[in-house]
């Protein structure tokens, strides 16, 4: 599992320029590359990008490739990336567990290996005996861990994070770094992270700095 | 704010517990086994629970998939509106045309195929009351999707969707698994309306439905105008209406617990489904495409001069009977009778939200609102009319415009309500650090900041006035005759041209309605902007 | 010189003097004509005998559109049985048969009036004659007739021959299978469809003048039940649906969809080809038994707000010019009830200079008329029909 970016160049809508220089990388499995920059340069909408979820105008041009396969022709839910989002987005009408469940790959079959597989889950998030929960019962760095597994486990071929610790508390940001790479290189897969702040890149093998193109701001 | 709530209780609520009431003391004298005994009765009731029930689900089950596919189209989320203000009875006159075997789809069929004579399919008025079910779901479907993009408002569809999409799910799964669940709480309330209406429809019945035997809410009004003392047999089905009505929206409920386990059983399975071009394009095309025919039809006829079979066109157009002018006067009162209701309605609805504003609270009015919307109208409307007779107010304008009241008020609450508890505390903050006193803010802030819902739910209630039947009927004991009531009786009369002419009249009048609403408060803001302190 | 002979018999006779009474009350009144409003020409000959009144009198007339003449007396039932004594909805209604019987019996009606008419001299009312008898029940005074009615068929003549009897009919529709159809019986046009039928089939067609008993009633309608057996698999949606009332029935004779229609007035066919709404090809035909025939009855209610404005519309109905005026087939083409031996020679000359249409029949063509059963008996041959043939 290698995630490739060739060339990528993102246009907002009806600008003529692209946001920033094309941009190329590749991340191997287990690896967290980082691309940080000033806000407004892009760095969301290159992640919905990749993902297959730009908001209507933009247009995304180059080439990104899992494993070899091009993921731009791709419908979003095909491209087998997951994404982890600025906020936690647990859907809030569902249990913790259930939460876990609808992201839980149907390759796990069977009532028991899928209830087994979300219950491990929550221990691997050090939530053990939260199925039951209403999400909204849990503090932000809860929600954060949840919202990780629940994307691991649809078994991506490759992981997207959007600013995932920008919502939290200073105080949490360190551990859930910690516990970020601890699960990314568990499940051998790249990922690729997107962040303002700069300690972020910490966690990264590679990091790269995107700077906007021409007299932007 | 007591006295509040006991307004709303005595002119919305007791008329509903007067009627059903009346309409129960007139069943308890009824001979049961003539009753039970009525020729078509048990027809009647098995064409009421396919119509009803049928309607509901099919309206609903449609919904679903095509919410998700308005919700990115906005374009076609503006022609919900109209499709809303364009009331049932003209709908079910103008489809009529188009569906009947001499009607346009007969005819075109007639070009290619050669027929001499109209072929000798059962529509409208078919057996199983398909027609019927056709013309309901053409009205109730924009409705329900109108309140899924109400209730979709609430909930941050996009990120959700892009979240379900990131874990392999097909959109339609998304929606159908974990997002159109939190938009339903919003959909219950106008599902059981849609419920109560399709269970107890009359307009729509008599001009769609069959009639050898018609539905139960038909056979009821029959009896009531039947020259035999049968008010009591009527009663008796009356309150049995309104009796399964609710216990089918207590079977509804339960079905719905049902739906709910079954749904998470499906999720926690977590199959992902491959993404289906639904064809919703294809469907909302039908749904537009049978209105926009159906309002044609209406219009090609009303200027027509002879128009035979198979002739796809008239042989000559003429505006004579748009010249006779006799559906002026008759538009003019359907014009004064819901702007009277709507006036009064929207002073009642002001008076509420303010009261709830000033108070902090909610008036928990509950059921009381929704009352005269979740029962059959046939259940308590003749009780009701008796009822007014007992007050001392005579069958005639002013039975009717309370009628009315009972009906418009609920929508025009409902559609205000959002707006007005949304509307930014700063801005009367603002004005109150200013001195301006409670009536003040209301009148010289709140209001003209609000003209824009505000002249949306008049519209709105304004087309449900215009739409009523039967509340016009029984309160007006038949001396009040609307474009409604006109059009619903022509449409049994021998001169299609004429029908066309007043189901016409009855569908622009609230669109124009709307046209205004749309077109004033541009105006009006621009011009209270100066005042506004 | 005839203003010095009304004025001397005003003079003269109480009635008379009465009448103007009437005339000064009525003034200024607004008079509610409770009247079936699914034939456009009627409504309009309402809305020009309101324009006349209006004029003439002061008296104005609003129709109510009834679907359903039973509307109006469930009304006056529904305001006797809350107390309302005065003050009533309804001032006048289009009335005949069962519900004038219904209305009588209860003592729902106002009267007698029709002798205190001033125009009631124009009419034949001895004992038994048409215009003081409805449905053989004797009207007593307590209704005054406008029109007469009397049942005919119209076909297609592009399309089809018309059956020549009653008893042809299944025969005919087995030959044309789907285009025959009779209003619902619980509808009065096709309730006098059996009627006709049996006015024909029936064995001893002179019981029907008596109410009807338990015996007679099954001797009696055997045949026709039998009669009716056959014809209703062959009928338009094969006797599963039937039109509500003899307008959508002529609508689906317009339209081609069925070839036979079926009226109370055998002008009507003549006037929808004047309008355009039936082809030119349609023209009348009747059984040769004859056909039934009554007159149309207008009836004031007991607790009639405008009592006297009604009585002066009621009058005005029997006006020979009035009357004139309806039969003109381009207005109403109902023929007149007045007697013409009663009638004064201009009047008489107003009558016979009204025009002609081809689909317009003349009185030979329509054959003779048949009376109208007891009411009893249409009463339970639409209870019995919707026992047989309701799913």
């Amino acid at each position: 599992m290698t995630l490739e970016l060739h060339d990528l160049c993102l246009t907002a809508p009806g600008a003529a320029a692209p946001l920033f220089a094309p941009l190329s990388l590749r991340i191997a499995p287990g690896e967290i590359a980082c691309l940080t920059g000033p806000s407004g340069v892009g760095k969301s909408s290159l992640i919905a990008g990749i993902a297959g979820q730009l908001p209507r105008g933009f247009v995304l041009s180059g080439q990104v490739r899992l494993n070899g396969r091009d993921l731009l022709a791709l419908p979003p839910e095909r491209r087998g990336v997951g994404v982890i989002f600025q906020q936690a987005l647990l859907f809030p009408h569902l249990s913790v567990g259930d939460n876990l469940a609808f992201g839980l790959s149907p390759e796990f079959r069977g009532r028991t290996a899928r209830r087994a597989a979300v219950s491990e889950a929550l221990e691997r998030a050090g939530l053990p005996g939260y199925g039951a929960r209403d999400p909204a019962t849990l503090s932000g760095g809860q929600r954060a861990r949840v919202a990780l597994m629940r994307a691991l486990l649809a078994q991506p071929g490759a992981l997207l994070l959007d600013e995932p610790f920008a919502a939290l508390d200073p105080a949490l940001r360190a551990g859930m770094r910690d516990f970020v790479a601890e699960h990314l290189r568990a499940a051998a897969i790249p990922a690729l992270l997107v962040s303002h702040d700069a300690q972020d890149a910490a966690v990264a093998r590679q990091s790269l700095a995107i700077a906007p193109l021409g007299a932007g701001g | 704010m007591i006295w509040l709530r006991a307004l709303v209780a005595m002119l919305i609520g007791a008329p509903v517990l007067v009627g059903v009431g009346l309409t129960l003391a007139a069943a308890w004298g009824a001979d049961w086994t003539k009753v039970l005994a009525l020729p078509g009765l048990w027809g009647g009731l098995r064409l009421t629970l396919i119509t009803g029930i049928g309607a509901t689900v099919l309206s609903l089950a449609l919904s679903v998939p095509l919410g998700l596919w308005i919700m990115g189209r906005p374009w076609a989320a503006r022609w919900l509106a109209p499709m809303l203000a364009v009331p049932h009875a003209a709908l079910a006159i103008g489809l009529a045309f188009l569906i009947a075997p001499s009607g346009w789809f007969g005819r075109a069929l007639a070009q290619v195929l050669g027929w001499a004579v109209p072929p000798a399919w059962p529509l409208p008025g078919d057996p199983y009351g398909a027609a019927l079910v056709l013309g309901l779901v053409l009205k109730e479907l924009p409705f329900l999707l109108l309140m899924t993009l109400a209730s979709a408002s609430q909930v941050d569809v996009t990120g959700q969707m892009a979240v379900g999409r990131s874990l392999g799910y097909a959109p339609g799964r998304v929606w159908a698994r974990v997002i159109w669940p939190q938009l339903y709480p919003g959909l219950r309330l106008p599902v059981f309306i849609v419920l109560a209406y399709g269970l107890s429809v009359v307009d729509m019945a008599l001009i769609l439905g069959p009639s050898h035997p018609p539905t139960l809410a038909v056979q009821i009004l029959r009896l009531y105008t039947a020259p035999e003392m049968r008010q009591a047999e009527a009663s008796v089905l009356a309150i049995g209406l309104v009796a399964m009505t609710a216990a089918l929206a207590g079977i509804w409920w339960l079905a719905e617990r049902a739906c709910t386990a079954f749904g998470l059983m499906a999720l926690r399975r977590g199959r992902r489904g491959i993404a289906r071009r639904w064809p919703g394009s294809v469907v909302m095309a039908a749904q537009g495409g049978l209105f926009v025919a159906a309002m044609a039809v209406l219009a090609l006829w009303s200027v027509t001069g002879i128009w035979r079979f198979p002739d796809l066109w008239p042989e000559g157009l003429s505006l004579a009977l748009w010249a006779r002018g006799d559906w002026i006067a008759v538009a003019l009162r359907s014009l004064w009778l819901g702007l009277a209701s709507v006036s009064l309605a929207l002073t009642l609805a002001v008076a509420v939200l303010e009261g709830e504003h000033r108070a902090g609270r909610p008036l928990r009015l509950g059921a009381i609102i929704v009352a005269p919307l979740l029962l059959p109208q046939i259940g308590f409307l003749q009780g009701l009319t008796t009822g007014f007779l007992w007050l001392g107010l005579p069958a005639g304008p002013l039975a009717v415009i309370w009628a009315e009241v009972l009906f418009v008020f609920p929508y025009v609450l409902l559609s205000l309500g959002g707006p007005w508890r949304a509307l930014d505390p700063d801005q009367l903050r603002a004005a109150a650090s200013l001195g301006a006193g409670p009536w003040r803010q209301l009148w010289r802030v709140r209001l003209p900041l609000l003209a824009r819902p505000i002249a949306a739910a008049a519209a709105v209630g304004f087309a449900v006035s215009v739409a009523q039947y039967l509340a016009v009927l029984l309160p007006g004991a038949g001396r009040v005759a609307t474009l409604t009531t006109e059009a619903v009786a022509l449409a049994s009369g021998a001169d299609r041209r004429v029908a066309a002419v007043y189901g016409l009249a009855q569908a622009v009048l609230p669109l124009l309605a709307f046209a205004l609403a749309l077109a004033l408060p541009a105006y009006g803001r621009g011009g209270s902007g100066g005042r506004a302190p | 010189m005839r203003f010095l002979a009304l004025a001397l018999m005003l003079a003269a006779s109480p009635a008379l003097a009465d009448w103007s009474e009437t005339l000064a009350e009525a003034r200024g009144q607004t008079v509610y004509f409770n009247a079936w409003g699914g034939d456009q020409r009627t409504n309009d000959f309402i809305a020009w005998v309101g324009a006349q009144t209006e004029e003439q009198f002061g008296v104005k007339v609003t129709q109510v559109k009834l679907s359903d003449t039973a509307e109006a007396v469930a009304r006056v039932q529904a305001e006797k049985a809350a107390g309302q004594k005065t003050g009533g909805a309804v001032d006048l209604i289009w009335i005949n048969g069962p519900n004038f019987l219904a209305m009588k019996e209860a003592g729902l009606l106002h009267g007698p009036f029709v002798a205190d008419l001033p125009n009631a001299r124009y009419l034949d009312l001895s004992e038994g004659a048409p215009a003081a008898t409805d449905f053989t029940v004797p009207v007593e005074g307590m209704e005054a007739p406008w029109r007469l009615a009397k049942f005919v068929f119209a076909h297609d003549a592009a399309r089809v021959e018309p059956p020549a009897r009653m008893a042809d009919f299944p025969v005919w529709a087995a030959a044309h299978p789907g285009r025959l159809t009779h209003p619902n019986p619980a509808n009065f046009m096709g309730a006098t469809f059996l009627k006709q039928a049996l006015a024909e089939l029936a064995p001893d067609p002179a019981a029907l003048a008596a109410p009807v008993t338990d015996a007679g009633y099954a001797a009696q309608t055997a045949p026709l039940w039998a009669w009716y057996d056959a014809l209703r698999p062959n009928l338009w949606r094969a006797g599963q649906a039937f039109p509500e009332n003899e307008s959508v029935q002529a609508q689906l004779l317009a339209d081609g969809e069925v070839d036979i229609a079926m009226f109370f007035d055998p002008a009507a066919p003549a006037a929808l080809i004047a309008q355009g709404v039936l082809p030119e090809s349609v023209r009348v035909f009747t059984p040769e038994g004859g056909t039934i025939g009554n007159v149309s009855f207008v009836a004031i209610p007991f607790n009639a707000a405008n009592r006297a404005g009604a009585e002066v519309v009621a009058n005005f109905l029997l006006d020979p010019a009035t009357q004139a005026h309806m039969q003109d087939v381009n207005v109403l083409g109902s023929y007149s009830v007045l007697d013409p031996s009663m009638l004064d020679d201009a009047a008489r000359a107003a009558f016979a200079a009204l025009p002609s249409a081809p689909a317009l029949p003349t009185l030979e063509q329509l054959g003779p008329t048949l009376p109208e059963p007891h009411p009893s008996w249409m009463t339970r041959l639409t209870a019995d029909w919707a026992k047989r043939y309701t799913p």
